[in-house]
């Protein structure tokens, strides 16, 4: 693909839109926020509240919590330009959809990734992770979520079409975050052992890399077939 | 003239008339060599030096995981061709594969219980490939169910298609990195196989099964995929005219 002159001007008006409507729903960035609070808290209260039980367990907990989160505000990320006719005009509009895609993914992920990265060393400190692990925790998060919201982007493209695509998005969606989740908790699990990091992180930044590229590719595919229909 | 039989294969009526003995022909030697192979295999193969006769799941076992496996790439293949040609047949091949996919990785995960009760002394451990077959009926179930949301046939079409390419391109991606996690989490307690290579006594009813399984999928795919047929082309001519000459 060539860059046309026109296109970082249209990948900047579609960023600065998304921004925008984000932020005028403010709702939208605290739930998934408030969701990993909440099951936070359920975890001490079905398991133990004991250290000696919890910390073991908080890197993989974090992780799918963070994972849960992100899945729950996927269905969100199409569906209103759907509903009200706005992803068709982008489709109209002879702008590559790829760019449209990418600049909504990159937001989601400003929304909901960015926000509980920031979060969970605090949330860390709830579930008794060891504090030399927070660094990985906080990098391990930043790198994962952002690969996260780009597969999960594809699921939302595949479902939006369909009127409760919400527990499909998830069965989708889950098989395919499966590398990301075992190199995301690896790395704070390295961390808490004191073991060397780097291969995991060239890893994951890796796997982020190959679905920056591919993830919007498959997802504008995939909006194309739900506009069809 | 060479692209011919691609072209044709097109064509959902031409398929559902010249594969007709195929199915018919490849259900016969299918379950020939399924009978051969489970009666050599079960009853004359020499029991396994350390695992007896309970190693003798190896012919249903090993078979059912290998044709698994490459029923997923059938379906992702067939995606790509239903989308880069828009061939009917393209889709209803991709559906076919989905569920016998499907249903092969049910009965290799099935199986390897039963063999790991008597062998490792539990039904099921968090061992890197069973894992990853697990991940892998999970990824044909999405599919599946993906399929049967849409009303719209076309539209199940196309996404489960996009999901099948999406998913082709994430399975090395997924086996790599769940050996990597179980190495780290617990090195190799289990070997299915150590290196020792298998024994010809063994080996060629193996061979066999795994002949048998493939060819038993191929017979299942045209068999379910002339059914497909009937009911997507249930209302054009030449389907009704068929129904009323079998009545």
């Amino acid at each position: 693909m060539i860059l046309l002159p026109g296109m970082a001007q249209t990948l900047k008006a579609c960023f600065r839109r998304e921004l925008l409507i984000g932020f005028r729903n403010r709702g939208d960035i605290a739930n998934p926020l408030i969701f990993f609070l909440c099951m936070l808290v359920f975890i001490p209260l079905g398991i133990s509240p004991d250290s000696q039980v919890l910390a073991p367990l908080a890197p993989g907990m974090i992780w799918v919590i963070a994972l849960l989160a992100t899945l729950l505000s996927l269905d969100r990320l199409f569906m209103t330009d759907y509903e009200d006719g706005s992803l068709e005009q982008m489709l109209l509009s002879g702008q590559p959809l790829y760019l449209t895609t990418l600049a909504k993914i990159w937001v989601h992920w400003m929304m909901t990734g960015l926000p509980l990265t920031l979060l969970s060393p605090l949330l860390a400190r709830l579930m008794f992770l060891p504090s030399e692990a927070f660094a990985a925790l906080v990098l391990s998060l930043l790198l994962g979520t952002a690969v996260l919201s780009f597969i999960g982007a594809i699921g939302a493209a595949l479902t939006v079409a369909l009127k409760r695509g919400g527990l499909l998005l998830s069965l989708i969606v889950m098989p395919l975050y499966v590398p990301a989740l075992i190199l995301g908790s690896g790395i704070v699990q390295n961390a808490v052992e004191g073991f060397d990091n780097q291969a995991y992180v060239a890893l994951l930044a890796a796997y982020l890399l190959l679905c920056t590229m591919l993830a919007p590719l498959a997802a504008a595919a995939a909006l194309r077939v739900s506009l069809d229909t | 003239m060479a692209w011919q039989w691609f072209h044709r294969m097109g064509s959902p009526r031409w398929f559902y008339e010249k594969f007709a003995p195929w199915e018919k022909g490849l259900a016969i030697i299918a379950v020939i060599l399924l009978v051969v192979g489970a009666i050599w295999g079960l009853g004359f193969s020499p029991a396994e030096r350390l695992q007896g006769n309970s190693a003798r799941i190896l012919y249903i076992h090993v078979p059912a995981a290998i044709v698994a496996m490459a029923g997923y790439y059938v379906m992702a293949i067939s995606g790509a061709v239903g989308l880069i040609w828009r061939m009917k047949m393209a889709f209803i091949s991709l559906k076919c594969a989905a569920h016998i996919g499907a249903v092969l990785t049910f009965l290799a995960l099935f199986t390897g219980a039963l063999w790991g009760k008597p062998t490792w002394g539990t039904y099921w451990e968090w061992d890197a490939r069973m894992t990853s077959t697990l991940v892998l009926l999970l990824l044909y179930l999405g599919i599946i169910a993906l399929q049967s949301a849409y009303s719209n046939q076309e539209a199940a079409d196309k996404t489960s298609a996009i999901l099948a390419l999406v998913g082709s391109i994430n399975i090395p991606i997924i086996y790599l990195s769940v050996k990597f996690w179980n190495t780290l989490h617990q090195g190799a307690t289990i070997k299915i196989t150590g290196e020792s290579s298998i024994d010809a006594s063994m080996a060629y009813p193996l061979i066999t099964m795994i002949l048998a399984y493939y060819l038993a999928f191929a017979w299942l795919m045209i068999a379910h995929m002339r059914a497909e047929i009937l009911q997507r082309e249930r209302k054009t001519v030449w389907v009704q005219d068929l129904v009323k000459e079998s009545e």
